[in-house]
């Protein structure tokens, strides 16, 4: 219990911890390390500001800033988002055979995903994003973080078939306020950041259309991921700064399955992520006790 | 209307038709003020000179790079990718023909097993098959002292053949022949690469008063590549397969480690009087030499000697070279190995219960050489190997990433190899939707061959520093060497499996 509230008020004064740990980094790493939920942490801050004021409004501010800073280095992938390009193709493989199974396309061509609307929900600088699109997509990436949608505009239009993605600094709220509804939705490494993550399970299920695709991915409430994603991840390797997580928010596979079961999307298939530290590589794997990522169905009933 | 444009322009180079006369007609088509409205929202400028864009671009349209754009056009994920394969060699764009009369031309490859089936994979085998070419079952590998030999069978292995020797412009014609057979995009651009440079973007510097449609930035996601017929192109990922003086990974800046041996290799054609079925080779003192069977009673001759020896032996009448070859391959420098020679056979007789067919056949003596077929051709032999296959953008495969000893007939088949690798790692990142240029993509084929090809540069130099000294007891543990592979059965097995590709590292055991 004393380490929860340890890691809670983390939180609050994670600034003055990264001025101490900028010198003691791991030595393959020379800087802050982000996995892509960091994108999200602002936007669960904004989302929540109207409701708590002023506590956090500092703190958003420095967060923004924080990662406003490393914006440009998105797109490096030998700089401090190293491990989520790293991690990026497993995920996409997921997807992508997840996918191709729901909505009946051909696993063997190119580009399987041609005539879906997809939406990237915390898409960061769209590493996920553009990967979609390649695969034959139309891609619709938000983010809370302005600067983020900046970098992954400018990105995406080098290329010409990414260039067509629609990138906007909003929420899944806001989204579902227009109207908007998709094929398919992703939220990877969000949901751990959000405030009630009923909700947002809400927010997505309406942004999906009916017999479309949710796919959420995140980090498992045991007591592995604790040892894994929190003091290894962060205390020990330093790949991301301490308190980004908060393993109290963590949701095990069960609570998902259920709150998403509530906003009317049914879990069909489910997946974990392992990591080998010898090689370096992510694969998939039954192994469901640290990173997990779930595909659901939304069912036909109306609200 | 641009992209339609640069299809039919494209279309029109894959008919060799000069592309500065088209570039010119269709410039003047393209700035009519009808078809290029001046707001419209173009990435591409409105045009002084309209650059294609490719995929691929495989600067070297040899043995590698030839089948490397056989293997894409054999997998449905890659099969739409357009190519641009560059090399001056100008009948490439035609075809090459090959007639049944043809002298043997002494460049010859000899495939592994298992560079054979991925050719047969992707198609290109029976073509091969269609000329001149010889599958070999058998091999014989003795040395000058009379110490030791070993025979090789593939029976041995339980497999029909140990490899099959082609010269060179069968296999080059064959994938020629299967990639233009396909309906896999490609274009021949008959000159040499002058220059590369990597359209890097720094979005860091371009914020809200970016210059508009500014060109590079379009093309920020691939390389621009200038050839010497003043050319351009611009590719997503530029494979270098221009040999062991590439040019592209010079461009690239790609570090190598190496050493020159100080040795040279004469090669030629020679006859007999009926076929030859076995692959021979003899270690002398000033290095091996190798005959070995090409089909219609020729075979080819790899030797390997000094230098001073090498342009000695080009240079004398063909009949003092011939009476020089059959003395190298038969009583020359030292005495026929007798077939149980220092009662070594009973020493391994405990493992006999095991015993590989071959390990009871006698020593032969092999073929004479009746007639010099070819000319005599000398190369010098070095070893080199590239620090690293990839960087943004660029990878190396073939002899561009290293460069080998003949001793072993692995070179081309490593350059296969990592063909094959390299297409289905591209094949991987276009399912995940991956830019193909993206360097932690191309460290994947990186990670795969590098070990195995490093492993095979490192048993074969020691097989040519080992070889290159007589010194008695030497000798002797060589000696010893030979006849452990030849009668230790377990021993004999995991190297014709490694030989043959089988294997990609020589885990013993």
């Amino acid at each position: 219990m004393k380490l929860f509230n340890h890691l809670r008020n983390l939180n609050s004064i994670t600034t003055h911890h990264h001025r101490i740990l900028r010198n003691r980094f791991h030595p393959l790493f020379n800087n802050i390390k982000f996995f892509s939920d960091s994108s999200s942490l602002p936007q669960q801050q904004t989302t929540t500001q109207a409701k708590q004021q002023p506590l956090h409004s500092s703190l958003n501010r420095n967060e923004l800033a924080k990662f406003a800073s490393i914006a440009e280095t998105w797109w490096d992938s030998e700089g401090p988002f190293k491990p989520l390009h790293v991690m990026n193709p497993t995920r996409l493989a997921f997807i992508r055979s997840a996918l191709c199974r729901h909505f009946k396309k051909d696993p063997y061509s190119a580009k399987p995903l041609e005539g879906l609307k997809i939406a990237d929900v915390g898409c960061g600088g769209g590493i996920l994003s553009e990967p979609l699109a390649r695969m034959g997509a139309t891609v619709t990436g938000i983010d809370a973080v302005e600067k983020n949608i900046n970098i992954a505009r400018l990105h995406a239009e080098l290329d010409p078939t990414t260039s067509t993605i629609e990138f906007c600094c909003t929420t899944a709220e806001k989204l579902v306020e227009e109207g908007r509804q998709f094929d398919a939705v992703m939220a990877l490494e969000v949901i751990e950041h959000v405030a009630e993550p009923a909700e947002f399970c809400k927010s997505l299920s309406a942004l999906t259309v009916p017999d479309g695709a949710t796919v959420i991915s995140t980090i498992n409430r045991s007591m592995r991921a604790y040892a894994t994603a929190i003091v290894a991840a962060e205390y020990i390797l330093r790949w991301l700064p301490m308190g980004t997580h908060e393993w109290s928010k963590f949701l095990t596979p069960e609570e998902l399955v259920l709150i998403l079961q509530r906003a009317g999307i049914n879990v069909e298939e489910m997946a974990g992520f392992a990591y080998n530290p010898v090689t370096g590589r992510w694969s998939l794997s039954d192994d469901i006790s640290v990173n997990f990522i779930a595909m659901g169905t939304k069912t036909n009933k109306t609200e | 209307m641009n992209r339609v444009i640069k299809k039919t322009v494209s279309n029109l180079c894959a008919h060799k038709i000069s592309r500065k006369f088209f570039c010119s007609e269709i410039v003047k088509v393209a700035t009519s003020p009808d078809l290029v409205p001046p707001n419209e929202h173009e990435k591409k400028p409105t045009i002084s000179q309209i650059i294609p864009e490719y995929d691929i671009a495989i600067v070297g349209g040899g043995m590698v790079g030839m089948s490397l754009a056989c293997f894409l056009a054999s997998m449905p994920l890659t099969k739409q990718l357009s190519v641009a394969i560059i090399d001056s060699n100008p009948a490439l764009g035609s075809g090459l023909s090959i007639k049944k009369e043809d002298p043997p031309d002494p460049r010859v490859s000899t495939v592994t097993p298992a560079s054979i089936s991925f050719l047969k994979d992707a198609g290109a085998w029976k073509y091969v098959e269609q000329n001149r070419h010889a599958y070999f079952k058998k091999m014989q590998v003795w040395d000058y002292t009379g110490f030791g030999y070993a025979r090789y069978d593939a029976k041995d292995v339980n497999k029909d053949f140990l490899g099959c020797v082609a010269e060179n412009k069968v296999l080059h014609s064959a994938l020629l022949s299967c990639v233009k057979d396909s309906d896999f995009k490609t274009t021949f651009y008959p000159s040499r690469l002058t220059s590369m440079t990597l359209n890097t973007n720094s979005i860091s510097t371009v914020e809200e008063n970016m210059p508009p449609k500014e060109p590079s930035s379009a093309q920020g996601h691939t390389s621009k590549l200038q050839l010497s017929d003043g050319s351009s192109i611009y590719a997503k990922l530029v494979v270098g397969a221009d040999g062991g003086k590439s040019r592209v990974r010079e461009l690239a800046g790609f570090k190598t480690t190496g050493w020159n041996y100080s040795q040279n290799a004469i090669i030629c054609t020679v006859e007999h009087t009926s076929d030859n079925h076995c692959a021979w080779q003899r270690f002398l003192p000033n290095g091996p030499i190798a005959l070995l069977p090409m089909g219609d009673k020729f075979s080819n001759i790899v030797w390997t000697m000094s230098p001073t020896e090498s342009n000695d032996r080009k240079s004398i009448t063909e009949e003092m070279f011939l009476k020089d070859v059959n003395s190298a391959l038969d009583y020359g420098y030292g005495p026929h190995p007798t077939s149980s020679s220092l009662g070594t056979g009973d020493m391994f007789s405990w493992l006999k219960m095991d015993a590989t067919l071959s390990a009871n056949e006698f020593f032969e003596i092999p073929p004479k050489a009746i007639r010099l077929a070819s000319e005599r051709m000398v190369f010098p032999l070095s070893l080199r190997h590239a620090n690293s296959y990839a960087s943004k953008r660029v990878v190396l495969i073939g002899d561009a990433a290293h460069t080998i000893h003949p001793l072993a007939g692995q070179g081309v088949n490593l350059g296969f190899g990592d063909a094959f690798s390299l297409s289905r790692v591209i094949a991987e990142g276009i399912a995940l939707g991956s830019d193909i240029g993206e360097v932690n993509l191309l460290r994947k084929y990186e990670a795969e061959r590098k070990p195995a090809n490093i492993t095979m540069m490192a048993i074969l130099d020691g097989f040519q520093k080992a070889y290159s000294i007589d010194f008695g007891p030497f000798n002797f543990l060589r000696a010893a060497a030979f006849n452990g592979a030849n009668y230790i059965s377990p021993l004999k097995r995991s190297i014709i499996s490694y030989a043959s590709g089988e294997n990609k590292l020589p885990i013993f055991f």
